[in-house]
This record gives C-alpha cells, structure tokens and sequence, in this order.
C-alpha cells in the first residue's frame, strides 16, 4: 500500500498561544511574515478562510473545517492562483500547545492525491512561512521576503 | 569510512534563520552554542573528514559519538551518529545526520537530514522527530534573539519499548 503524501511540521515559538492563534487568523498580522499574504481565518467553522496575495488576487476561498481558539484550526487548501495545478482541495491542521509561556505548533497538510504537484509546493512552501512566523513573534521583524525567490529556485530544481 | 551511499534519508527539516553561513556553521560546531540550545550537550569534533565527532553532557558522559563525513564550511558537515548513552541506545545502529546550509535572500536555509541504513521502525525514527524540531527551534531563537528556548523533553516511550526489543 502506497501512503498518501502527508506533510508534518513542527516549530517552536517563544510566544504565548493567543499570539500565534492571531497571527494565523489575522490579515493584517499574516500580511507582515506571510510573505505579504493577508490570510483571514477567525470565522467559525462553516465560515471561509480567504488569503489575498500581494498583488491582490484572491488565492484562497476554503471552508473553516474547525475552530478551537487558540488550541486547532482546521481549514480546506485549494490554492486559486494560475500558476498552480488544479487538484481536489487538501486540508491544513494547525495544533497549538503551550509549555512555558511558549508554544509548540505543529502543523499538518494532508488529503492530498498521489502524485500530488501542491505536495512539492506546500513542502517547499511551510518551512519558509512558518520560519517567519517564528521570528516576527520572537523579534518583531519577519524574515527576509526575497527568500521566496530562494524557495521558487529551490522548487524548480526539485522539479516540483 | 562509512559507506554513505546504504544511508537512506528518514527524517528531514527544514528551517530558515536570520543569520550567516558562518554564524549558523558555527552554532553546529562550537561548544559554547550547542550547551544552549542542545540540551546542555557540548559538542567536540575535529575540524576534518574523518575526525572524531562527540556530544558530552555536563557530567562528562558521552552521549553520542561518530566520526565526520564532510567538513566543508559554512556549506555541509555530516558525522555518523552512534548513541552511548542511554545505554540501552547502544543497540542502535549509527545513522549519519547532515546539516546543509545555503544562502535564501538575506536569510540562511538550514537543512538536517537523519539517514539510516536499515529498515528503521517507525517508533524509533519517533525520537528524532521528536528532538530535531525542538533543538532546531531553539538553534534559530539564540541565533536571532540571543536566547535558546526553555524545552524539557525525553525520548518518547514507544521509542525506548522499541529499542528494548532489538537484538
């Protein structure tokens, strides 16, 4: 039996969970370390998580699955931009624990099809996003955004 | 020497640090970085392909020894990976660990990779899974803020049950 693609990260954030539910739910904050995303996720399940890029294209409309602030949100992924293949939607799980006044963050993407070419992106993709979201909370600045030429490069080579 | 080419990539992690090569070179390699985000492990190991590579907790212990692979700085280091201590560890086949460092835009892209040579069971392959995102994290915390995180972890117990039952 072939495992479906499936991917897990794990970061660990010297911030409260409050702060990185907001962050993850907030445009105005995601803008600053999305690599100029604005990601709107505080509805309720049933409700829609949208993201806007940069240059203010719609590249995301998915259903909010579950919402439990600021423990697990869990939300669709079908990413609208041209440049991406189109495939049925995966799912994102966000699951916050706090240890410390910090907060352990694990993050799951799964639901994806064999042979999935998102798979490669969001692979490529989540390391980078959540780096940043570590250092704006720990530092106030976000981490360099020319890095997404860096991971676009890195992508290619990969042949993702 | 080791031959590299039986050791197939099991774990791998990818984080971005606002940092230099250099910097991040350093912190895999001195001492007196790996005491703050390692678990107070310090690290020895001779500058060279084949030089001995140690971490030694603070009573002295060793708690994992090998010997380097590739020493190219700020590029790659690789070493194998042999646990001393728990004893019970000492079961464990070496694996290697790499760590490859490249420029991203103004930041630094560290990638560890844990490969093994053999049919490693999930619960065993747990530990690092568990442990490299924690170290990794507090690695990129002292690099940007000038503080390591605050972590206290042990070895998941599916992980030591697992090891109990090797030959």
């Amino acid at each position: 039996m072939t495992e479906k693609p499936k991917f897990v990260y794990v970061t660990y954030i010297a911030a409260a969970p409050e702060k990185v539910w907001e962050a993850l739910t907030k445009p105005d904050i995601s803008e600053r370390y999305w690599f100029g995303y604005r990601v709107a996720a505080d509805g309720k399940p049933g409700d829609l998580m949208t993201a806007t890029s940069p240059a203010g294209t719609l590249s995301h409309r998915d259903p909010i699955i579950e919402s439990d602030p600021p423990r697990r949100l869990v939300y669709g992924w079908k990413p609208l931009l041209e440049d991406h293949p189109d495939e049925r939607p995966s799912r994102v799980t966000f699951e916050l624990r706090p240890f410390k006044g910090q907060t352990r963050l694990t993050v799951i993407h799964d639901e994806f099809d064999e042979g999935s070419k998102i798979f490669g992106m969001i692979s490529k993709g989540w390391p980078a996003v959540l780096s940043s979201l570590k250092t704006f909370l720990e530092t106030g600045r976000p981490l360099d955004p020319s890095w997404k030429d860096a991971i676009q490069s890195c992508a290619a080579e990969a042949g993702a | 020497m080791i031959e590299v080419g039986k050791f197939k990539p099991k774990t791998v992690y990818v984080v971005y640090i606002a940092s230099t090569p250099e910097n991040v070179w350093q912190a895999l390699t001195a001492s007196e970085f790996t005491r703050r985000y390692f678990w107070d492990r310090s690290v020895e190991i001779e500058p060279r392909q084949g030089g001995a590579f140690a971490l030694r907790l603070p009573d002295g212990r060793i708690n994992v020894q090998g010997e380097v692979v590739d020493w190219d700085p700020p590029r790659k280091l690789s070493v194998t990976w042999r646990v001393a201590w728990p004893e019970d560890f000492r079961k464990l086949p070496a694996c290697v660990v790499s760590y490859e460092i490249t420029r991203a835009g103004d930041a630094v892209r560290l990638t560890m990779t844990e490969s093994h040579s053999w049919e490693v069971p999930e619960a065993i392959l747990s530990g690092g899974r568990m442990g490299w995102p924690a170290i990794l994290s507090s690695l990129k915390s002292l690099l940007e803020t000038g503080k390591p995180l605050a972590i206290a972890m042990e070895p998941p117990t599916a992980m030591i049950e697992a090891i109990r039952r090797l030959k």
